[in-house]
């Protein structure tokens, strides 16, 4: 509906902008809900409204807040957790709030303390968009103060698990940017000092070559205590557990650099190399604040937990309190309410109720639960809040333990790192071979140089370019796929998408849309009035099938009136229009001979006589018939938990000889990657749900396919994004090269090192080939990968 | 001679001193947001908004 131009009789709400279904009026404006409305009634009793002139229709549309929503976050061990200062008569806190998009969003968060007298003040971070609040304890509660932000429709989205890791992050962020500041000022100014030597200088000069000398001393200090402090502790912790990784030749490197420099300058028999030194250091820290950057923009830590409601009302002593979803109990009382998560495995009490499982099985049509029936952990209610008694402590629910599975563990360590940690080794080795080895030819043949050519040997050993080429290049790749759509968890998965050989497909929201469902009507066509009476007739309805059906049919300018509605629960629907009786719903209750699925279809009759049905079938994605052909061999299969009502379909997509699995449990797929894998194949699962998080974690690369990377995504290696399903193959492609390009890298990487290391051995190396081969091996590697990376990906078309 | 060892010490000291200033901007955050500052100086003070805003949201309606 959204695609369709607004109708110029339509109006759009004063406050978010939506287009009117049902036009409210307040003070000559119009509202699309009462939401709205009320927001706009809050700012104009505060004297807010200039809200609405910074942006036009800025507000967000509201969700129906309910009064207990965030009470949770009064519980002490909650409260602790998300508050970032607390005294007896302040409090400090930070909210993530998506919502916040454009002037109007800061001007009022920041104006929080008009509205609420107990907020002192409130500060945006716009990028970040989190808003800093300082409020007094003892006149509001901070579960007050996160319902006033929801009620306003700024949301905030609390997740205890990402709160605390936000905030470390953006220190160690800090501390990185003033160590690279540092050595950035430091390889600057001993540049400045180092040119009259490179220039020639002389002898009336000397006096001044030493003073330039001793302050290079001085400004090298910094860096090597400082700047260079995290190399020598990861130096320290690999010599500690007996193990020789990167950081320990570089360790190296740079204590001999500046260990020989100062000795030279001290005994004056030299210049020294601290241009080189401060230079080196300063472009290492680049290429780690790069990767941290490119980590950063890209990061996404969304696993169950930040999925699951943190709380759930419980009854104890005849009063509802919030409790933390891992403190509930067999046999607890507790309340679900529309749109909650069930947290565990409970049976319903009373009434009845609409359950969406879609995150449990991908199947997207709610099942409906009555008085006594068992309703499972992660399905979602839809409808009126319901009581349930929890049969099973979560932690042992099904849906937990698949998530428990073996698979979920899988190491994270990064095969990448090992490489290069398994060459840093074999490379040390060898240096310090050919140090020795050096070491006792200058012994032999002139004593008085030996300590200087072993010292040079070492210094060049520093891997500087080796250590930059990975993050530069999965770095640049992780870029070019984040401007596509695909978000990879780290880089080290863009390895192990290189070696996959074995491509399997989820069928429900991967192979086809989740959520644009394909309506049409068959049958004899309907005339406009006729599509306008089923529009009304729907829209009376909650069933989610009517939802669908009224979205589909464009609204008319003139509603028919209908009379005589009646809802059968489980039937269909029924009313009278201009005379004529219509009757929407199951084959059973139209009178239609049942040839289909009944789930998916919805008759249509008219004074008794069936005119046709909607026949709702999820749509194809595009693009997927040309990149299967292009996967070629590698597809092996389709997976789906769905019935086989589509097998047709998927056989015209993927052809005849594919095997396809239909009703398969979460449990069926990862048996199936499991036996895929025993069988020496490494898999690529793309799927989406909860139901293949299993498949998706056992499976070497798991891909979940999603349409809104801001709702839900479950654990898995990589999102993404629906629109670019058809361009796997070239990710894959992506892959492949990114390895080619890295292992080019360390050529050029190793080529550097071995002329250095030839001059280092041959006595040749003057401070001038420090300084220009070590800086130009590291911006070469850099500059190689990255414009190697951005030129495969444009020939890719990418 | 002299004056160049003079003219050294006068322009480390001004270095030091931006490197000062860097880094303290660096510490109390002043990188963290660099969008939110430059909108939040334009808002207009209450008193101010309240006589522009009927006329202002009106031509928006």
């Amino acid at each position: 509906m959204e695609l369709e131009v607004p109708l110029k009789t339509e109006t759009a709400c004063f406050h978010c902008g939506n287009t009117c279904e049902e036009t409210l009026w307040l003070d000559d404006k119009t509202f699309c809900c009462f939401g709205c409305k009320t927001v706009y009634e809050i700012l104009h009793a505060n004297d807010l409204c200039e809200y609405y002139a910074l942006d036009q229709n800025a507000g967000i549309q509201v969700k129906d807040v309910s009064e207990d929503a965030y009470a949770y976050l009064d519980k002490p061990e909650i409260r602790r957790k998300l508050v970032a200062f607390d005294v007896d008569d302040f409090v400090r806190v930070k909210f993530y709030v998506p919502a916040i998009h454009c002037v109007s969003c800061i001007w009022l968060l920041e104006n929080l303390q008009k509205l609420n007298p107990g907020v002192l003040k409130s500060e945006v971070n716009f990028a970040r968009k989190t808003v800093e609040i300082d409020f007094t304890p003892s006149r509001v509660k901070l579960s007050e103060v996160a319902r006033l932000l929801a009620s306003l429709g700024y949301e905030p989205k609390i997740n205890l698990a990402n709160e605390v890791s936000a905030t470390t992050s953006a220190t160690i962020d800090r501390s990185l940017l003033i160590k690279l500041a540092v050595a950035g000022f430091c390889f600057g100014n001993v540049m400045l000092f180092s040119f009259p030597e490179y220039l020639g200088l002389d002898h009336n000069d000397y006096a001044l070559q030493r003073i330039f000398s001793f302050l290079n001393i001085a400004l090298s200090i910094p860096v090597l205590i400082y700047s260079g402090y995290d190399y020598f502790l990861a130096c320290y912790r690999s010599l500690r557990e007996r193990q020789i990784n990167i950081d320990v030749p570089i360790a190296v490197g740079l204590i001999a650099l500046f260990a020989r420099s100062t000795w030279d300058i001290v005994t004056a028999t030299g210049p020294g190399y601290l241009d080189s030194f401060t230079g080196l250091v300063f472009f290492l820290l680049i290429g780690r604040w790069f990767q941290g950057k490119t980590y950063e923009s890209l990061a996404f830590d969304r696993d169950f937990k930040s999925y699951f409601p943190l709380a759930v009302q419980r009854l104890s002593d005849d009063e509802w309190t919030p409790v933390i979803i891992y403190e509930l109990a067999k046999g607890d009382h507790i309340r679900v309410r529309n749109l909650e998560i069930v947290p565990a495995d409970s049976v319903l009490i009373e009434g009845e109720a609409l359950i969406d499982y879609s995150f449990v099985t991908g199947e997207s049509k709610p099942v409906s639960a009555v008085q006594g029936d068992v309703v499972y952990a992660g399905g979602r209610l839809i409808g009126k809040p319901v009581e349930l008694v929890v049969q099973k402590k979560t932690s042992q629910s099904h849906l937990t333990s698949l998530w428990n599975n073996d698979a979920f563990q899988k190491s994270s360590e990064s095969k990448y790192r090992k490489t290069i940690d398994r060459a840093a080794r074999r490379f040390t080795w060898a240096v310090l071979g050919i140090a020795v080895l050096t070491a006792m030819y200058w012994f032999l043949a002139d004593p008085s140089r030996m300590w200087l050519v072993l010292t040079s040997v070492l210094m060049v050993a520093c891997p500087c370019a080796l250590a930059l080429s990975a993050p530069f290049t999965y770095g640049s790749m992780l870029r070019v796929f984040g401007k596509h759509h695909f978000y990879l968890k780290n880089a080290d998965i863009i390895e192990r998408l290189a070696t996959v050989d074995a491509v399997v497909f989820d069928k429900t929201g991967t192979v086809t849309h989740g959520d644009q469902p394909d309506i049409h009507f068959v049958g004899r066509p309907l005339s406009e009035n006729e599509k306008a009476v089923v529009k009304q007739l729907t829209g009376f309805s909650t069933h989610p099938l009517s939802t669908l059906i009224n979205k589909s049919i464009r609204k008319a300018d003139t509603p028919p009136g209908i009379s005589g509605f009646r809802e059968l629960p489980g039937k269909g629907l029924e009313g009278r229009s201009q005379g004529h009786h219509y009757k929407l719903g199951s084959a059973l209750f139209v009178g239609a001979s049942s040839d289909r699925e009944a789930g998916s279809v919805v008759y249509l009759s008219i004074d008794d006589v069936v005119v046709g049905y909607y026949s709702i079938s999820t749509a194809l994605r595009e693009g997927l018939k040309p990149m299967l052909a292009r996967l070629g061999k590698r597809f092996v299969a389709l997976l789906s938990g769905d019935n086989d009502s589509d097998r047709s379909r998927m056989e015209k997509l993927f052809g005849g000889g594919v095997p396809m699995f239909f009703n398969q449990s979460p449990h069926d797929k990862l048996e199936y990657i499991r036996n895929l894998q025993s069988s020496g194949k490494r898999v690529l699962m793309v799927g989406d749900g909860l139901n293949d998080s299993g498949a998706i974690k056992q499976s070497d690369v798991g891909i979940a396919v999603t349409d809104d990377t801001g709702v839900f995504t479950p654990a898995c290696d990589a999102i993404l994004h629906g629109s670019r399903v058809g361009s796997l193959d070239k990710f894959i492609a992506m892959a492949k090269i990114a390895s080619r390009i890295l292992k080019t890298g360390f050529v050029i990487s190793f080529t550097y090192n071995a002329i250095a290391l030839s001059f280092a051995v041959s006595g040749f190396l003057t401070p001038l080939v420090a300084a220009i081969l070590m800086p130009l091996s590291s911006i070469s590697v850099v500059g190689f990968t990255s414009l190697a990376v951005s030129f495969m990906a444009k020939r890719k078309n990418l | 001679m002299g004056i160049i060892v003079l003219l050294i010490g006068i322009s480390i000291t001004i270095a030091l001193v931006f490197l000062g200033i860097f880094l303290w901007n660096m510490r109390s955050g002043q990188y963290e947001d660099t969008y939110t500052p430059s909108v939040r100086m334009l808002f207009d003070d209450k008193t101010k908004s309240k006589k522009n805003e009927p006329a202002r949201a009106d031509q928006k309606v």
